[in-house]
This record gives C-alpha cells, sequence and structure tokens, in this order.
C-alpha cells in the first residue's frame, strides 16, 4: 500500500495525555476523541490536521498511559501512517492491533518542513520518498509475525481466524 | 518455595516466558504465544475491550476466574459518560459471571487492589490494559501493560503475544538514608536513564537495599518501570515477599529466579547512602533533581495516593510528617487510599483523625487527580506537588499547569509550608 500525505511533525516522548488528555476519556469514538487530538500541545491542530495527513515525530512516540484512545483518536482524524524515530512499546502493539499503519525510521527527518514537505510512504516495503527533495528514507520492516497480523486488519481478525480452526 | 536451576544463564522473565510458551528457554528478541493467568481492565480500557471482544460473537470468556475488571479512574462515576462507561463493564461482568469485579466500597485502585486481594503471585503471567500494570513484578510475577485490543483477545483465547525483552540490571547498595523511600530509588533510576532508558526492557532491582526494602517499596519502584518504558520491573521472591504472600495467596505457585550466569543487556550500580529525597520536575519523570535543589517552589495542591504511593506504609510516613500540624493556609492536601481495605486499616490506626485534624480532605479510594479525571483538578497556571507517578502536560488538569512528583514525607512536609521542602524542616 501507498500513501502519501502532507506532513506535522512532533519531537521526542509525545507522551498519550498529550495525543489525547485523560478528561477525553469518558468516550472511544474515534470521531469525538479526534476532534482533541494532540489539543494540549497544539491547541490548533484539530482544526488543522486533514484526512491522509502523516505524523512524523521523535523518539518514544505514544509513551506514557495505555489508553487505546491515542491511536484511536490518530484513526479518526484520518491521519494516514505515524513515521517516528521509535515508539513505545504500548502503543506500538495498540497501533499494530487496531490497524493504524506505523514505521519506524532511524533516519534523520529533521530537514523535513511542516506546512511545505510532503511524503510518500510504501508500507510494504518500509520506503520513505520526500516526493520535493526525491530524499528516500528506510523504515524497519515488521517481523513476519506482524506483518500477519497487519495483513489480516489487526489482532480481532487474526484472533477470529484462530478460533474458528 | 523451591528454587530450581534449569538450563544456565536465564533471568527470570526469560523463565516465565519460557514456561508458559512451553519452550525449554526463551532469548530476547524472540517472539511468544504465552498462556495468561490474569487479564485486567478498568473503567476507561475495559469499555474499548468489550467492544471489540463482541466481535468474536462469543457466549463465553476463556475462563471467568481470570479476569479482574476494577472501575477506578472516573468512580465513582464522574459524569454521565463515565456512569455509561462503568456500567457497559459492569453488565459484562453480570453477562459472563467474572467474580473478580469489585465495585465502589469494596474496590481500590487495581495495582494496589490485586496483590493486596492475592491475585497476584511469584511466577505468574499477568497483561492488563493499563500501563502501571508492571507494578505485580514486584512480587516476582511476569506483569506488563497491554492495549484494550489485546485484552480482548486475551478474554476469548487466555493467551497474549511477547517479544522477550532483554534485561537491564539495577543493583542498590549503602543504606537508605532518613526520608528515602522506594520512590526516590525508582525517580532516581528514571532520572539516570531517561523516559526511554528501558523501552521495550525488562528491568531487575536487586540488590542489598532492595533486600531490605518493603513490599510497599517494591511495588512503588515496580510501579514506575513504565516511566522509564520499560516493559516490566521485577524484584525476585525472597522472605519478604512470602511474608506478604501469607494468607492472601493459598494456591500453589512456582518461585523463578534469575540464574547467577546471566548476561544482562546492561548493569547500573547505584549506591543510596547520600540520596535526598528526589523530586520530577514537570514534563517528564525523569527531570529528576534532589528537593536540595528543588528552589522555591510555591505550590497549591498536595496530592497523598495512587498507584504509587496510596499504601498503607505511605499513609504512615505522611502522617508522622503531619501529626500536630496544619496544612498551610493557601495549599489544598487531599489525600487518597488506594483501596477500601488501606482506608480501613488507616481509620484503626488513627492515620485519618491526623490527616483531618491537620485539615487534609480525604478521598474514597479513586485514580482521581492522578490522571486529571475528577476530585482535584487543577486551574491554569497552578502548581501541584504529587505521589502519583507522571507530570506530563495537562496530566493533573489545565495544560498550563504543573506537576512534581516525590514521595509521601516529601509532600506531606510540603503542604505544611507551602513550598517543597526536605521533611526535615517539618519534622
Ligand atoms: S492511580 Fe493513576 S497511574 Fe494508577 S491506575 Fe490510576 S490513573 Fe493510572
Amino acid at each position: 500500500m501507498i500513501l502519501e500525505g502532507r506532513i506535522w511533525i512532533f519531537g521526542d516522548n509525545i507522551d498519550t495525555d498529550a495525543i489525547i488528555a485523560a478528561r477525553y476519556l469518558n468516550t472511544s469514538e474515534p470521531q469525538e476523541l479526534a476532534a482533541h487530538l494532540m489539543e494540549d500541545i497544539h491547541p490548533e491542530f484539530p482544526g488543522l490536521v486533514e484526512p491522509g495527513d502523516i505524523i512524523v515525530a521523535g523518539q518514544n512516540f505514544g509513551c506514557g498511559s495505555s489508553r487505546e484512545h491515542a491511536p484511536l483518536a490518530i484513526k479518526g482524524a484520518g491521519i494516514s501512517c505515524v513515521i517516528a524515530r521509535s515508539f513505545a512499546r504500548i502503543f506500538y502493539r495498540n497501533a499494530i492491533n487496531i490497524g493504524l499503519p506505523i514505521l519506524e525510521c532511524p533516519d534523520d527527518l529533521s530537514m523535513l518542513q511542516e506546512g511545505r514537505d510532503r511524503l510518500q510512504v510504501d508500507l510494504d516495503e518500509g520506503k520513505i520518498t520526500a516526493p520535493g527533495s526525491g530524499l528516500v528514507y528506510r523504515a524497519i520492516p515488521f517481523p513476519p509475525f506482524m506483518q500477519e497480523l497487519i495483513g489480516r486488519g489487526g489482532l480481532i481478525e487474526y484472533v477470529k481466524s484462530r478460533l474458528q480452526k | 518455595m523451591d528454587k530450581k536451576h534449569p538450563p544456565t544463564g536465564s533471568t527470570m522473565v526469560e523463565k516465565i516466558l519460557a514456561a508458559r510458551a512451553g519452550q525449554e528457554k526463551v532469548k530476547p528478541g524472540e517472539l511468544v504465544n504465552v498462556t495468561v493467568d490474569l487479564a485486567l481492565g478498568n473503567d476507561v480500557t475495559a469499555p474499548v475491550a468489550i467492544k471489540e471482544f463482541s466481535r468474536f460473537a462469543l457466549d463465553q470468556v476463556f475462563d471467568p476466574d481470570k479476569i479482574v475488571l476494577v472501575p477506578d479512574h472516573f468512580t465513582p462515576n464522574k459524569d454521565i459518560a463515565s456512569a455509561e462507561q462503568a456500567m457497559v463493564v459492569r453488565r459484562f461482568a453480570e453477562k459472563y459471571s467474572i467474580n473478580n469485579y469489585f465495585e465502589i466500597g469494596r474496590m481500590g485502585i487495581e495495582h494496589a487492589l490485586l496483590p493486596e486481594q492475592g491475585l497476584v503471585w511469584p511466577g505468574a503471567v499477568i497483561i492488563g490494559a493499563d500501563s502501571h500494570t508492571c507494578t505485580y513484578g514486584a512480587l516476582g510475577a511476569f506483569a506488563t501493560g497491554v492495549g484494550s485490543t489485546d485484552l480482548a483477545a486475551a478474554m476469548a483465547t487466555g493467551e497474549a503475544w511477547f517479544k522477550v525483552p532483554p534485561t537491564l540490571q539495577f543493583i542498590f547498595s549503602g543504606t537508605l538514608p532518613e526520608w528515602v523511600s522506594g520512590k526516590d530509588l525508582i525517580l532516581h533510576t528514571i532520572g539516570q536513564i531517561g523516559v526511554d532508558g528501558a523501552r521495550y526492557k525488562a528491568m531487575e532491582f536487586t540488590g542489598p537495599v532492595i533486600d531490605n526494602l518493603s513490599m510497599d517499596g517494591r511495588l512503588t519502584m515496580c510501579n514506575m518501570a513504565i516511566e522509564a518504558g520499560g516493559k516490566c520491573g521485577y524484584v525476585q521472591p525472597d522472605g519478604i515477599t512470602f511474608q506478604y504472600l501469607e494468607g492472601r495467596v493459598t494456591k500453589l505457585y512456582q518461585s523463578v529466579y534469575s540464574d547467577s550466569d546471566v548476561e544482562y543487556e546492561k548493569v547500573f550500580h547505584f549506591d543510596i547512602s547520600n540520596l535526598e529525597p528526589q523530586i520530577a520536575f514537570p514534563p517528564s519523570p525523569d527531570n529528576v533533581r534532589p528537593v536540595s535543589e528543588a528552589g522555591n517552589i510555591k505550590i497549591d495542591q498536595v496530592v497523598i495516593g495512587s498507584c504509587t504511593n496510596g499504601r498503607i506504609e505511605d499513609l504512615r510516613i505522611a502522617a508522622r510528617v503531619l501529626q500536630n500540624k496544619k496544612v498551610h493556609p493557601r495549599v489544598r492536601l487531599i489525600v487518597f487510599p488506594a483501596t477500601q481495605h488501606i482506608y480501613r486499616q488507616a481509620i484503626e490506626e488513627g492515620l485519618i483523625s491526623i490527616f483531618v485534624e491537620a485539615e487534609a480532605a480525604i478521598s474514597t479510594p479513586t485514580c482521581g487527580p492522578c490522571l486529571g479525571g475528577h476530585m482535584g483538578i487543577l486551574a491554569r497556571g497552578e502548581k501541584a506537588l504529587s505521589t502519583t507517578n507522571r507530570n506530563f502536560v495537562g496530566r493533573m488538569g489545565h495544560p498550563e499547569s504543573e506537576v512534581y512528583l516525590c514521595n509521601p514525607a516529601v509532600a506531606a512536609a510540603s503542604a505544611v509550608v507551602g513550598r517543597i521542602v526536605h521533611p526535615r524542616e517539618v519534622v
């Protein structure tokens, strides 16, 4: 699958309280959650983000609370993919489990500019291209077990197929 | 207890995972599917899991006795939306005959409650849709936080997948100074390695200081493994563990220990004889300074409680500081015993009277302000000093409010003085 979108840049250690504050956890509707995505660290963000956009972040994205509401809010806002230098482990599991595309990219993406650059992402190959500059970045491919999870559309579908056996 | 010596060079966590995956041995990085002894959810994470679980169209869960549901985040229900979430959990528990459902008045904050209720034992595999599930490593279990979808899958299958973590060993030597506790050891550790210093890794806490550390102190330390990004934290079972388990856990269990010839990914030595109480400054738990370097920080609210520091030992030390004192007129002190049982114990020991006399507000067990849920939300520009575990932007209320983290003695003393101080300034 190939995605292309505008990018939004976030720093290191973006925690799940920043992605979606606890005061909004009395619902789990992705659309409602999306209305408050990143609100505490970027108040205008929910109004600016458009379907297909890509989040580019630093180290340890999604640290802190285990709330699955964080990837749900990101998915609800229509974000097509999150690219980070590294992910916190529960966020990583959650994103894969609910079928939110994420890529771990150790390459330095810091020269990219929000509002100017776009990225093209080839999820199968783990290849990230900046169409403007033509620069290509490499993401770490998923181990086969996780590829299977993603291929089946997430953990629930995967377990369903196992339960049927 | 019988100490087992299987093939060389495995950590406690590797041995537990290997046994449960039906393998002789596992190596860090390996993906394993294991059976779980317990799967936990709360009123925020369980509703999402229940929705996902319904997609399986099953009329039973894998084992009703291995599921635990604790509505603790927004309970007693804070508003209509959270009341409805709590109802989803309650109805699910009824429908699937889940006995380990804990209603208010009988409950506690999940991570204080489960060990207290004897639901945690050495060698157990426990997953919880809550990041602080890592707390139970203090009893020699492999316990880790997962997401709601993981919980849904485990409720159906009794299994979960894991990548075997590499292990970091932390050796604490020296003698624990007065007013320094498990909270300071873990804050110091996080300050040293950073909020992603143990990302995807297991943290083994050991050494003479840990050997003498109370179970409450060990629970506090393992609770905050996640604040260093850890998959789990653990202390290997010993006399203190077995004493704690006595009368709580009646089932047979097998204690598991790391071999002496384990190759840890990294070993850290901390001599803590001169360690001061530690303060984590906003907005990150690794922004740690000793209390003497805190400067003049005036505080508006002090919170003593949570799954990190709401246990009886924490309340005792806070009461020791607050005895015959009054909270500073400008400060609001809120005390949350972490479970109903601890609450009763605090009443019997006279601690609650000390708090009330000191003009603190006491609350029924709830997560409340710890996650900025209810019962003590901060206004713009306010500063709180708290015994909880996170101080991210907006964690306890307004995005422009601030949270500082500390141990219960520092929290109590600072509530009296109105700024962050060392307990010896008050006692
Ligand atoms: S007390 Fe705080 S950290 Fe502990 S479970 Fe509740 S919200 Fe989470």
